[in-house]
């Protein structure tokens, strides 16, 4: 940990505050991911942890506080700007465009690219990824399993080559054995170079892969250590992982 | 025992719905208004179709219920649900016979007792004649079901279209006029009523006809793929000739009805692009048409309200300004989109429809009257010049209205399949993820506002040209209504069911001017059908077939994994 000190994080929150008309959700959270981590954010239902994603994906403006990617202040930004910068969202709910097929979906994953270079070869890569979505190309995204749409929210993302992948509860409403595939999938991502920002309720899936986690309560960082530790931590287990 | 209980009882359920809706057309006074067209000379109305419908209907859906039941059996449901269909008319028989209901239910007249009894009267040979004739109508309704499918295809086919040449007698008048002398057409209309012999003659013909190409069809066998290019070449070409020369075949009164279903057909394509494509309800489609309008009149007018007149400029004509039309309706839609473009749904349905009524009021007030004329609107517009011949009349300028439908349907399927098109359906599905994945969606709104009011504008000129006239009242909620529907019935987002939903909602009400009274009332009833029964529309768009088929070939899903 000690060596990532001194290159600049690829992105770091500065006491941000956000709000949703009176209701103060984000009170001071304050984080950084270095390049190449996986880093998790838990919290319960209502802790600000999709709102600290919709903050610094822009599709929420913060009220006070910095959000800074690879040093670059991304409140000057607006949201379709982010993915230039190769900041790409899973949202939650997975949200896939439920009238377009699947390859569209992935084509409009590569949206700010423009021209076709590469793309193809991206769509060819996605399906080895997630073989089930190319078992499914032409087909609707809506009329899939939830599974299965997460999947290809998932690689949706992935096709605008994000450096940092801002994902939203993928265990959402899927069956355990799903759940597996998906943080396979998550680490494997990660594997081949993408920084992760993984915001999840499932804490002991997401400690598992990650390399550091914070634990949001009530819009305030209360907890913030590598996930190894976190896991330990008796507030942690009593929590979030159900122990006693 | 309990579930054939229930089968009997959703028959008189469905008999009594009916019979409410046939005491419905009776009150309002349809059925009367209906009866004064013949649909077969000497033969039956269509005030008589439409009493008998709801029966048929109803006889129809108890017979498809039950397809484990002997055909007796479906037969007597058939009879049954006729005759709960015909307790309420025969209520309202008996009533009308104590109490005079005039004064209250106007409708409620010796025209429509004499209808509903069948010229029998209040008595009880009326009450049997109406009773007799929904009881026989339901059990033809269900009968329907147990003729071979072959069989049932052409005969359908065959009524749908000798009810069809009856109807649109008008119609069939002006082509047939094309091709025979007086005495000739005599045999087959008398005025615009179709004769007995000819409807048979045509229901004989159309019958055997779709026999012979069904057993044609099944003996050559299916084929495969897409047609073969000659085939492609000769359909195409047929429909443009057909298209040039259509105008001549109808008729100077036809051809207005054509052109005014031409003026839809543009407006419709141009809000399918806000509507079905970037998912924007806009209700107040009806601006864009008024402004063409008014730029067309005010520019080119003759009048006091001319430019000519009061700045002494005359070089404006037709064509120079409906560009400019265009140009200024696609200004105005850029405006009044930057206030809306934060809102969504119905919100923005509710701030367009408030766009709608303001331009109206704008167009009525004093305050420009100095310009555009108030109440008393634009006059002396003139009809356009196409290189010395003046085209005016409907048979001309449906040329106009043919060459900017054609060029609109151009423009909207090249956007479907581009990448703006693209941006727009992703902002239609999801406007935060479209965002996310880098699309400006503040920007591609504002142009796809911008980009449907264009054909708006074009209509809107077209149509001050074509009447010469334009007044405030031309410009109410009712055409953005009827546009909004046209495109919904016809399909969202479907080129050809814009077209298809033209001819529907402002072809027939047109046509049949009995509808006319009646057209809210039909959009209503066709809009609430078409929800329950198809909600993809006439002719849906590629999207909504492919959702359809692949449901069907869909995979069942397999063990382990959790739909959402």
């Amino acid at each position: 940990m000690n060596g990532m000190q001194e290159s600049t994080p690829l992105l770091v929150l500065d006491d941000v505050h956000a709000s949703y008309g009176n209701i103060h959700a984000l009170k001071g959270v304050s984080l950084r991911v270095e390049e190449g981590e996986i880093v998790t954010l838990i919290g319960s239902n209502g802790a600000g942890k999709s709102t600290t994603l919709r903050t610094i994906s822009g599709l929420m403006r913060a009220r006070a506080g910095k959000i800074l990617f690879r040093g670059e202040d991304l409140q000057a930004r607006a949201a379709h700007e982010l993915v230039a910068l190769g900041v790409a969202l899973v949202p939650e709910g997975r949200r896939v465009f439920a009238r377009l097929s699947v390859t569209e979906n992935l084509e409009m994953g590569a949206w700010h690219r423009g021209n076709n270079q590469g793309i193809a070869s991206d769509i060819d890569y996605a399906f080895t990824l997630f073989p089930r979505l190319g078992e499914r190309r032409n087909q609707l995204a809506g009329t899939m399993s939830g599974g299965e749409q997460q999947m290809l929210a998932t690689a949706r993302a992935l096709m605008s080559r994000p450096s940092l992948l801002l994902m939203d509860e993928p265990s959402m409403g899927l069956a355990p054995v799903l759940v597996e595939t998906i943080f396979e999938t998550i680490e494997q991502i990660n594997s081949e170079g993408t920084t992760i920002l993984l915001v999840e309720q499932n804490a002991q899936m997401a400690l598992g892969v990650a390399s550091r986690g914070y634990v949001l309560q009530s819009g305030n960082i209360v907890l913030d250590d590598d996930a190894a530790s976190l896991r330990e931590n008796p507030v942690v287990q009593k929590a979030y992982l159900g122990m006693d | 025992m309990s579930t054939l209980a229930a089968n009997w009882r959703s028959v008189i359920r469905s008999g009594l719905i009916a019979g409410g809706v046939a005491l419905y057309t009776a009150l309002i006074g349809m059925l009367v208004a209906f009866d004064e067209r013949e649909v077969v000379r000497n033969s039956f109305t269509l005030g008589q179709l439409l009493l008998v419908a709801p029966a048929v209907l109803v006889g129809w859906l108890s017979g498809r219920q039950s397809t484990q039941v002997p055909a007796g059996q479906r037969l007597l449901r058939g009879l049954v649900a006729g005759l709960v269909t015909s307790l309420p008319l025969l209520a309202l028989m008996f009533v009308s016979s104590v109490v005079n209901l005039r004064t209250v239910l106007i409708n409620v007249d010796r025209d429509l007792v004499r209808l509903i009894s069948f010229d029998h009267g209040v008595g009880l040979s009326g009450a049997l004649m109406l009773a007799g004739a929904l009881g026989v109508s339901g059990i033809l309704g269900a009968f329907v079901h147990l003729i071979p499918a072959r069989l049932r295809h052409a005969l359908l086919t065959a009524l749908a279209w000798m009810l069809g040449a009856g109807i649109l007698g008008e119609l069939v008048r002006q082509l047939l006029s094309q091709f025979l002398d007086r005495e000739a057409l005599s045999w087959f209309l008398r005025r615009d009523t179709l004769k007995p012999e000819p409807a048979a003659l045509l229901f004989v013909v159309v019958l055997l006809a779709d026999l012979f190409w069904s057993w044609f069809r099944e003996t050559r066998g299916r084929r495969e793929g897409p047609a073969p290019r000659a085939l492609q070449f000769t359909r195409v070409g047929g429909l443009a000739v057909l298209l040039l020369l259509l105008p001549l075949l109808v008729g100077s009164a036809i051809s207005d009805v054509l052109t005014n279903i031409g003026l839809y057909i543009l407006m419709g394509l141009g809000l399918n692009i806000a509507v079905g494509l970037a998912g924007l309800f806009d209700l107040g489609y009806v601006t864009n048409f008024a402004v063409g309008a008014y730029t067309m009149g005010v520019l080119t007018s003759t009048g006091v309200l001319g430019i000519e007149n009061k700045m002494g400029v005359t070089v404006f004509n037709f064509w120079l300004v409906l560009p400019v039309s265009l140009l200024v309706a696609m200004f105005t839609g850029f405006i009044l989109a930057l206030p809306v473009l934060r809102m969504r749904g119905d919100y923005l349905a509710i701030a367009t429809l408030g766009f709608g009524e303001i331009i109206r009021l704008l167009a009525l007030s004093d305050w420009l009257k100095p310009i555009i004329g108030g109440a008393q609107g634009v006059l002396f517009i003139p009809a356009p010049n196409f290189f010395g011949v003046e085209l005016i009349g409907p048979q001309r300028l449906y040329y106009i209205i043919l060459g900017a439908c054609l060029l609109a349907v151009f423009v909207s399927s090249r956007l479907n399949n581009s990448r703006t098109g693209r941006q727009w359906m992703a902002i239609r599905e999801d406007e935060d993820v479209a965002s996310a994945m880098g699309i400006n969606t503040a920007r591609s709104k504002l142009l796809a506002f911008t980009i449907s009011a264009a054909t708006g504008g074009v209509a809107g000129a077209i149509f001050a040209a074509k009447l010469g006239t334009i007044f405030p009242t031309s410009f109410n909620l009712l055409v953005s209504v009827n546009v909004l529907s046209l495109i919904i019935i016809g399909g969202l987002g479907s080129l050809p069911g814009i077209i298809v939903g033209a001819l529907f909602l402002v072809g027939l009400p047109e046509l049949l001017r009995e509808f006319d009274e009646f057209r809210l009332l039909l959009y209503g009833t066709l809009m609430v059908t078409m929800m329950l029964a198809r909600p993809e529309g006439l002719w849906p768009s590629a999207v909504y077939q492919r959702e359809v088929r692949r449901g069907e070939e869909r995979a069942p899903p397999q063990a382990g994994e959790q739909a959402a």
